[in-house]
């Protein structure tokens, strides 16, 4: 009996879906005549609508209780004044209204604007450049990744007590460094106009996850293609700018989506290395947020803000994805 | 010939960058050698002639590092477990079975990875406070067994390249969807599951916001707020301060060097890449 049906299986059925549907019409003939309609599940089908949810129970739950709860949550906080301590003061939209009034949350969103805007294409432009070269045919390319790969992944605190050593103004080896060219000394976290310059560069010594995987999307490259271009007279350059380019576009994009939602976000680095000075120049968004819920307990007011840090990306995500059709090449939509 | 010299410029280039990306770490571990004092003398002194290596003892006589460690690997040990076990059945659920809201739940889990995380630490934190569980390690673990949706994510990917032939044989002799889960499908799931074992360990690892606002004794620190702590009361030292955040950075680099591999390997399950 089992052998016919693995034949049957070997022979047309591609997918665990045809199968079901074919059991449960062999197996149940009076079903069989009946109309099918949405109402009425099968046997078979109902099973799999049970374990379907059984086996994605606990992502449906964890979204329902650590996602959408808390959002809806989060409503409430908005419109009501709350220390934790006192019941909470309902206030309507006044939070909204302090806001326009506070000069710190003006100032950390021009902070957290320009550390977006001037890191992250810094970030893709090195960690698209690495990956360039580590995609060539040379030895020790192994050695090269791990080296340029590991900054990456060390616990952000560690580095940030590092960094602040690095870029001390006297002892630290940047200034060092600088010093060997005849440049410096830069003040760096010390001075308003240096400390996000300083961040920015330090996050260009963690750009090791975007590397590899621009490296992973440069190795996906079908070399038909780039011998096809060759064959047609097409130099180096435009290969890469006209072959490679599009074929990893996908991969620019994400990279972009991840980097920008992941720098408005900042907030470790900024916390242990300047605690948002000299003069708030690194007072970020998320930081200021931190301070407001976890220092000051204006929990309605640091929930609000959280909403508009909450709009903001999502509606820079919303224009990255409507402008993406414009230069993102997707296989198989031409 | 021309190649033989463009191979040697992109040599050139890369150690220089090499040198420049491991600058930092030879710092580290360099400066965590001295005597107090030594690291502020310019020109750096790379190699210590005389490597202080008590720096490292004297660093557990200051603070209870020890406990740092336990708790860090406690919390990144059952973080860990939570996502591998619970990425392995979410995406057994959305890939190998076909149900009606499937794909709705497929669009859910696609729209949470790119949720910032911000809006909903607030309400979060009064919930768990509501329950009791704020000064506890639960906020830090429990909730990766409910699965992260990047890591459902990759799994899905990587149960998509097994062949559904497999379940529909063993369903035919009678299994149940767990035991294709359990017996025939994590078993063949090992690369998928090693490198969302390492990206989730490093993740509860490396973690600081969710420690620092839910751990405040500070024998339950883990080593970032415990290193955080030590340069609070020790900034002057330079030397311990390197040595404490060496001891912190030293499990990473060690489980780096173990598991390459499945660093590279994340990306590629993504689907994202390599086609």
């Amino acid at each position: 009996m089992p052998g016919g049906q693995y034949r049957l299986l070997a022979a047309g059925s591609s997918s665990i879906w045809e199968y079901t549907s074919l059991t449960a019409t062999t197996s149940a003939p009076g079903i069989r005549t009946q109309p099918q309609t949405r109402r009425r599940m099968s046997a078979a089908q109902r099973r799999d609508l049970r374990d379907g949810l059984l086996f994605t129970s606990p992502f449906i739950f964890g979204v329902l209780a650590l996602w959408v709860g808390p959002m809806l949550y989060s409503v409430f906080l908005i419109l009501h004044k709350w220390n934790m301590l006192a019941p909470p003061k309902f206030i309507g939209l006044g939070h909204f209204e302090r806001m326009l009034n506070d000069p710190l949350v003006g100032k950390s969103l021009v902070n957290t604007a320009y550390y977006t805007f001037v890191g992250v294409p810094l970030q893709l432009v090195v960690a698209f450049a690495l990956a360039v070269m580590l995609n060539q045919q040379i030895r020790g390319l192994s050695v090269y990744r791990t080296v340029y790969y590991l900054p990456s992944i060390t616990p952000a605190v560690a580095f940030a007590v590092v960094w602040v050593q690095i870029l001390n103004p006297e002892f630290g080896v940047l200034n060092e460094v600088l010093h060997w060219f005849g440049l410096g000394p830069i003040n760096w976290l010390f001075e308003p106009a240096w400390a996000k310059p300083a961040l920015i560069i330090m996050s260009l010594w963690l750009t090791g996850f975007q590397m590899i995987i621009f490296l992973a999307g440069l190795q996906g490259v079908p070399q038909e293609l780039q011998e096809a271009a060759e064959i047609d007279g097409a130099n180096a350059w435009r290969r890469f700018t006209n072959v490679t380019i599009p074929i990893i576009s996908p991969i620019i994009f994400f990279n972009m989506i991840i980097g920008i939602i992941g720098s408005f976000q900042v907030f470790t680095t900024v916390f242990i290395m300047t605690d948002g000075g000299p003069q708030d120049a690194t007072l970020f968004l998320v930081l200021y947020i931190y301070r407001n819920a976890f220092e000051l307990f204006r929990m309605g007011y640091a929930a609000s803000l959280a909403w508009i840090l909450f709009l903001i990306i999502m509606v820079f995500t919303a224009i990255q994805f409507f402008f993406a059709n414009r230069w993102v090449y997707y296989e198989g939509r031409l | 010939m021309q190649t033989w010299i463009a191979h040697f410029l992109l040599h050139i280039m890369m150690i220089a960058l090499g040198l420049t990306f491991l600058m930092p770490l030879a710092w580290v571990v360099s400066t965590s050698l001295k005597l107090p004092g030594q690291a502020f003398i310019t020109p750096i002194e790379w190699i210590p002639t005389d490597p202080k290596w008590d720096n490292y003892f004297e660093v557990f006589r200051r603070l209870p590092f020890h406990l740092f460690i336990r708790n860090s690997f406690f919390v990144s040990i059952m973080g860990t477990a939570g996502m591998v076990l619970s990425s392995l059945t979410v995406a057994y659920g959305l890939s190998r079975l076909r149900w009606p809201g499937r794909d709705f739940v497929f669009t859910v889990l696609l729209a949470t990875m790119m949720l910032p995380g911000v809006v909903t630490m607030i309400p979060v934190f009064i919930i768990f406070k509501e329950i009791n569980w704020v000064g506890t390690f639960y906020p830090l673990w429990v909730p990766a067994w409910f699965g992260g949706a990047f890591y459902i994510f990759l799994m899905r990917q990587y149960m998509l390249t097994l062949p559904l032939e497999l379940d529909e044989a063993a369903k035919i002799d009678g299994a149940s969807n767990f035991r294709i889960l359990w017996q025939v499908v994590a078993p063949l799931c090992g690369p998928a599951i090693a490198t969302i074992t390492i990206f989730a360990f490093l993740f509860h690892y490396n973690a600081f916001m969710e420690p620092l606002i839910y751990i405040s004794k500070s024998e339950m620190y883990t080593l970032p707020l415990g290193l955080l702590w030590f340069k609070g009361r020790f900034g002057n030292f330079w030397h311990l301060v390197m040595a404490a955040s060496m001891i912190t950075i030293l499990p990473v680099i060690i489980i780096f060097f173990f598991a390459q591999r499945q660093f590279v390997q994340g990306a590629q399950f993504t689907g994202l890449a390599g086609r």
